[in-house]
Protein backbone atom coordinates (compact mmCIF):
# COMPACT_ATOMS: atom_id res chain seq x y z
CA UNK A 1 0.00 0.00 0.00
CA UNK A 2 2.72 2.31 1.49
CA UNK A 3 4.54 1.22 -1.99
CA UNK A 4 1.93 2.49 -4.45
CA UNK A 5 1.15 5.75 -2.87
CA UNK A 6 4.82 6.23 -3.46
CA UNK A 7 4.96 5.08 -6.83
CA UNK A 8 1.91 7.67 -7.51
CA UNK A 9 3.73 10.33 -5.91
CA UNK A 10 6.58 9.65 -8.06
CA UNK A 11 4.45 9.88 -10.98
CA UNK A 12 2.58 13.08 -10.28
CA UNK A 13 6.33 14.42 -9.63
CA UNK A 14 6.77 13.55 -12.95
CA UNK A 15 3.82 14.73 -14.53
CA UNK A 16 4.10 18.04 -13.09
CA UNK A 17 7.95 18.31 -14.52
CA UNK A 18 6.77 17.16 -17.87
CA UNK A 19 3.88 20.18 -17.71
CA UNK A 20 6.66 22.73 -16.58
CA UNK A 21 8.65 21.41 -19.39
CA UNK A 22 7.10 23.10 -22.99
CA UNK A 23 6.98 26.57 -21.50
CA UNK A 24 10.80 26.53 -21.03
CA UNK A 25 12.09 25.13 -24.57
CA UNK A 26 9.23 27.23 -26.14
CA UNK A 27 12.18 29.30 -27.39
CA UNK A 28 14.15 25.93 -28.09
CA UNK A 29 11.88 23.79 -29.79
CA UNK A 30 11.33 23.95 -33.71
CA UNK A 31 7.30 24.03 -33.73
CA UNK A 32 7.50 21.32 -35.74
CA UNK A 33 3.60 20.40 -36.06
CA UNK A 34 2.90 23.85 -37.10
CA UNK A 35 5.23 23.71 -40.29
CA UNK A 36 4.30 20.07 -41.25
CA UNK A 37 0.66 21.24 -41.19
CA UNK A 38 -0.91 21.13 -44.76
CA UNK A 39 -3.75 23.76 -43.87
CA UNK A 40 -3.09 27.29 -43.05
CA UNK A 41 -5.46 27.16 -40.41
CA UNK A 42 -4.46 24.35 -38.74
CA UNK A 43 -0.61 24.97 -38.65
CA UNK A 44 -1.64 28.57 -36.82
CA UNK A 45 -3.90 26.40 -34.36
CA UNK A 46 -0.52 24.64 -33.80
CA UNK A 47 2.14 27.61 -33.59
CA UNK A 48 -0.06 29.83 -31.78
CA UNK A 49 -3.10 27.69 -29.84
CA UNK A 50 -6.04 29.37 -32.29
CA UNK A 51 -6.24 30.56 -35.62
CA UNK A 52 -8.04 33.51 -35.05
CA UNK A 53 -6.69 36.42 -35.98
CA UNK A 54 -7.69 40.53 -35.35
CA UNK A 55 -6.97 42.27 -38.63
CA UNK A 56 -4.91 45.08 -37.95
CA UNK A 57 -3.70 47.97 -40.01
CA UNK A 58 -1.02 48.59 -37.92
CA UNK A 59 1.00 45.82 -39.94
CA UNK A 60 2.61 46.34 -42.78
CA UNK A 61 3.52 43.72 -45.29
CA UNK A 62 5.36 44.63 -48.36
CA UNK A 63 5.26 41.97 -51.15
CA UNK A 64 5.33 42.42 -54.99
CA UNK A 65 1.75 42.19 -56.36
CA UNK A 66 3.45 40.31 -59.25
CA UNK A 67 6.39 37.66 -58.49
CA UNK A 68 8.06 36.18 -61.53
CA UNK A 69 9.67 33.82 -59.73
CA UNK A 70 8.17 32.27 -57.18
CA UNK A 71 11.11 30.43 -55.70
CA UNK A 72 12.38 34.08 -54.48
CA UNK A 73 9.52 36.20 -52.95
CA UNK A 74 10.92 39.39 -51.13
CA UNK A 75 8.52 39.86 -48.12
CA UNK A 76 8.94 42.45 -45.41
CA UNK A 77 6.60 42.57 -42.24
CA UNK A 78 6.54 45.61 -40.12
CA UNK A 79 4.26 46.33 -37.63
CA UNK A 80 3.45 49.32 -34.90
CA UNK A 81 1.66 47.28 -32.20
CA UNK A 82 3.55 47.26 -29.10
CA UNK A 83 5.32 44.08 -27.11
CA UNK A 84 5.20 41.71 -30.22
CA UNK A 85 5.98 38.15 -29.21
CA UNK A 86 6.28 36.81 -32.47
CA UNK A 87 6.26 37.54 -36.69
CA UNK A 88 4.78 34.17 -38.77
CA UNK A 89 4.48 34.24 -42.56
CA UNK A 90 1.75 32.02 -43.93
CA UNK A 91 1.06 31.38 -47.80
CA UNK A 92 -2.22 30.16 -47.91
CA UNK A 93 -1.84 28.01 -51.09
CA UNK A 94 1.68 26.16 -50.72
CA UNK A 95 1.58 22.40 -49.48
CA UNK A 96 2.57 23.58 -45.95
CA UNK A 97 1.38 27.23 -45.67
CA UNK A 98 3.66 27.87 -42.92
CA UNK A 99 6.60 29.61 -43.87
CA UNK A 100 8.61 31.15 -41.48
CA UNK A 101 8.31 32.28 -37.73
CA UNK A 102 9.96 35.03 -36.28
CA UNK A 103 10.78 35.19 -32.46
CA UNK A 104 10.75 38.38 -31.35
CA UNK A 105 13.18 39.15 -27.87
CA UNK A 106 12.48 42.80 -26.00
CA UNK A 107 14.79 45.48 -27.80
CA UNK A 108 14.03 43.80 -31.21
CA UNK A 109 12.20 45.82 -33.77
CA UNK A 110 8.91 44.41 -34.97
CA UNK A 111 10.25 44.71 -38.65
CA UNK A 112 12.02 41.87 -40.81
CA UNK A 113 13.09 41.23 -44.12
CA UNK A 114 13.58 38.07 -45.89
CA UNK A 115 12.87 35.47 -48.83
CA UNK A 116 10.27 33.12 -49.18
CA UNK A 117 9.14 30.42 -51.91
CA UNK A 118 4.99 30.40 -53.22
CA UNK A 119 4.37 27.14 -55.44
CA UNK A 120 1.71 29.28 -57.06
CA UNK A 121 -0.98 32.66 -56.84
CA UNK A 122 -1.79 32.77 -53.28
CA UNK A 123 -2.83 35.30 -50.29
CA UNK A 124 0.05 35.88 -47.85
CA UNK A 125 -0.65 36.51 -44.31
CA UNK A 126 1.56 38.24 -41.86
CA UNK A 127 0.66 37.32 -38.30
CA UNK A 128 1.81 38.84 -35.08
CA UNK A 129 1.16 38.03 -31.98
CA UNK A 130 1.48 40.53 -29.36
CA UNK A 131 0.91 40.00 -25.22
CA UNK A 132 -2.50 41.30 -26.45
CA UNK A 133 -3.36 38.63 -28.29
CA UNK A 134 -2.98 37.87 -32.43
CA UNK A 135 -2.91 40.33 -35.31
CA UNK A 136 -3.02 39.36 -39.17
CA UNK A 137 -3.02 41.17 -42.32
CA UNK A 138 -2.56 39.63 -45.84
CA UNK A 139 -2.29 40.57 -49.71
CA UNK A 140 -2.67 38.79 -52.47
CA UNK A 141 0.66 38.16 -54.14
CA UNK A 142 0.30 36.90 -58.30
CA UNK A 143 2.73 34.32 -59.29
CA UNK A 144 3.95 34.00 -62.81
CA UNK A 145 6.63 30.91 -62.49
CA UNK A 146 5.86 28.79 -59.06
CA UNK A 147 8.75 28.10 -57.04
CA UNK A 148 8.59 24.24 -55.45
CA UNK A 149 7.61 25.25 -51.62
CA UNK B 1 36.01 24.89 -44.11
CA UNK B 2 34.55 28.95 -45.36
CA UNK B 3 31.68 29.35 -43.25
CA UNK B 4 28.95 29.61 -44.91
CA UNK B 5 27.63 32.23 -42.63
CA UNK B 6 27.59 36.05 -44.26
CA UNK B 7 26.68 38.60 -41.79
CA UNK B 8 26.73 42.61 -42.24
CA UNK B 9 25.84 44.42 -39.32
CA UNK B 10 26.06 48.24 -38.69
CA UNK B 11 25.46 50.54 -35.34
CA UNK B 12 24.10 53.43 -35.06
CA UNK B 13 23.65 54.89 -31.39
CA UNK B 14 22.70 51.66 -29.63
CA UNK B 15 20.69 49.74 -32.74
CA UNK B 16 22.37 47.41 -34.49
CA UNK B 17 21.34 46.55 -38.34
CA UNK B 18 22.07 42.88 -39.31
CA UNK B 19 21.51 41.63 -42.43
CA UNK B 20 23.08 38.10 -42.76
CA UNK B 21 22.86 35.64 -45.89
CA UNK B 22 23.15 31.46 -45.13
CA UNK B 23 24.27 29.71 -47.97
CA UNK B 24 21.94 26.69 -47.93
CA UNK B 25 19.96 24.22 -50.13
CA UNK B 26 17.25 24.74 -48.80
CA UNK B 27 15.68 21.70 -50.95
CA UNK B 28 11.75 20.91 -50.55
CA UNK B 29 11.67 17.52 -50.90
CA UNK B 30 9.64 18.09 -53.83
CA UNK B 31 12.82 18.72 -56.53
CA UNK B 32 13.80 15.51 -58.82
CA UNK B 33 17.26 15.80 -59.43
CA UNK B 34 17.55 16.48 -63.63
CA UNK B 35 20.17 14.01 -64.34
CA UNK B 36 19.11 11.32 -61.96
CA UNK B 37 15.35 11.55 -61.95
CA UNK B 38 15.21 10.50 -58.37
CA UNK B 39 13.54 12.89 -55.58
CA UNK B 40 16.06 15.56 -53.79
CA UNK B 41 15.65 14.58 -50.11
CA UNK B 42 14.04 17.52 -48.00
CA UNK B 43 16.96 19.39 -46.63
CA UNK B 44 16.44 22.91 -45.26
CA UNK B 45 17.37 24.98 -41.54
CA UNK B 46 14.63 24.69 -38.84
CA UNK B 47 16.38 27.16 -36.66
CA UNK B 48 18.48 30.57 -37.10
CA UNK B 49 19.61 32.37 -33.99
CA UNK B 50 20.90 35.71 -33.25
CA UNK B 51 22.34 35.94 -29.81
CA UNK B 52 24.10 39.80 -28.91
CA UNK B 53 26.30 38.67 -25.63
CA UNK B 54 24.89 35.36 -25.51
CA UNK B 55 21.47 37.01 -25.15
CA UNK B 56 19.35 35.57 -27.94
CA UNK B 57 18.00 38.22 -29.92
CA UNK B 58 15.67 37.05 -32.28
CA UNK B 59 15.36 33.15 -33.05
CA UNK B 60 13.77 32.17 -36.53
CA UNK B 61 12.40 29.01 -37.30
CA UNK B 62 12.42 28.17 -40.93
CA UNK B 63 10.18 25.69 -43.21
CA UNK B 64 11.33 24.51 -46.39
CA UNK B 65 8.90 27.36 -47.70
CA UNK B 66 12.22 30.42 -47.35
CA UNK B 67 14.12 30.54 -50.32
CA UNK B 68 17.41 28.91 -51.15
CA UNK B 69 20.31 31.06 -48.85
CA UNK B 70 18.20 32.06 -46.54
CA UNK B 71 18.40 36.47 -46.24
CA UNK B 72 17.20 38.07 -42.82
CA UNK B 73 17.38 41.63 -42.22
CA UNK B 74 16.35 43.15 -38.75
CA UNK B 75 17.37 45.78 -36.30
CA UNK B 76 17.83 45.62 -32.37
CA UNK B 77 18.24 48.28 -29.22
CA UNK B 78 20.61 47.68 -26.34
CA UNK B 79 23.53 47.41 -28.94
CA UNK B 80 26.94 48.47 -28.40
CA UNK B 81 30.37 48.72 -29.97
CA UNK B 82 32.49 45.57 -28.68
CA UNK B 83 29.43 43.49 -28.53
CA UNK B 84 29.63 39.88 -30.24
CA UNK B 85 27.40 38.81 -32.05
CA UNK B 86 27.04 35.09 -32.50
CA UNK B 87 24.81 33.45 -35.78
CA UNK B 88 24.37 29.94 -35.92
CA UNK B 89 22.20 27.50 -37.59
CA UNK B 90 20.66 24.03 -37.54
CA UNK B 91 18.65 21.78 -39.98
CA UNK B 92 17.02 19.13 -40.42
CA UNK B 93 19.25 16.86 -41.20
CA UNK B 94 21.80 17.57 -38.21
CA UNK B 95 24.15 20.34 -40.14
CA UNK B 96 24.82 23.26 -38.37
CA UNK B 97 26.97 26.12 -38.72
CA UNK B 98 27.96 29.15 -36.78
CA UNK B 99 29.81 32.83 -36.79
CA UNK B 100 30.45 35.40 -34.71
CA UNK B 101 31.41 38.81 -35.50
CA UNK B 102 32.31 41.64 -33.34
CA UNK B 103 29.65 45.19 -33.38
CA UNK B 104 31.77 48.03 -34.60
Amino acid sequence: MQESRRIILKGAGALALLAAWPKALLAAAWPKKAFLSTDDGQALSALLGTDQTTRSDEITLILPEIAENGAVVPVTVGTTLENVESISIVVEKNPRPLAATFEIMPGVFPNISSRIKMAETSRVMAVVKTDTGIYSASKDVKVTLGGCA
Amino acid sequence: MASKIKINTRLSGDVAEVKSLILHPMETGARKDPDTGELVPRHHITQLTFANNGEAVMVANFSTAVSRNPYINFRFRGAKAGDTLKVSWVDNLGGSDELETVLS
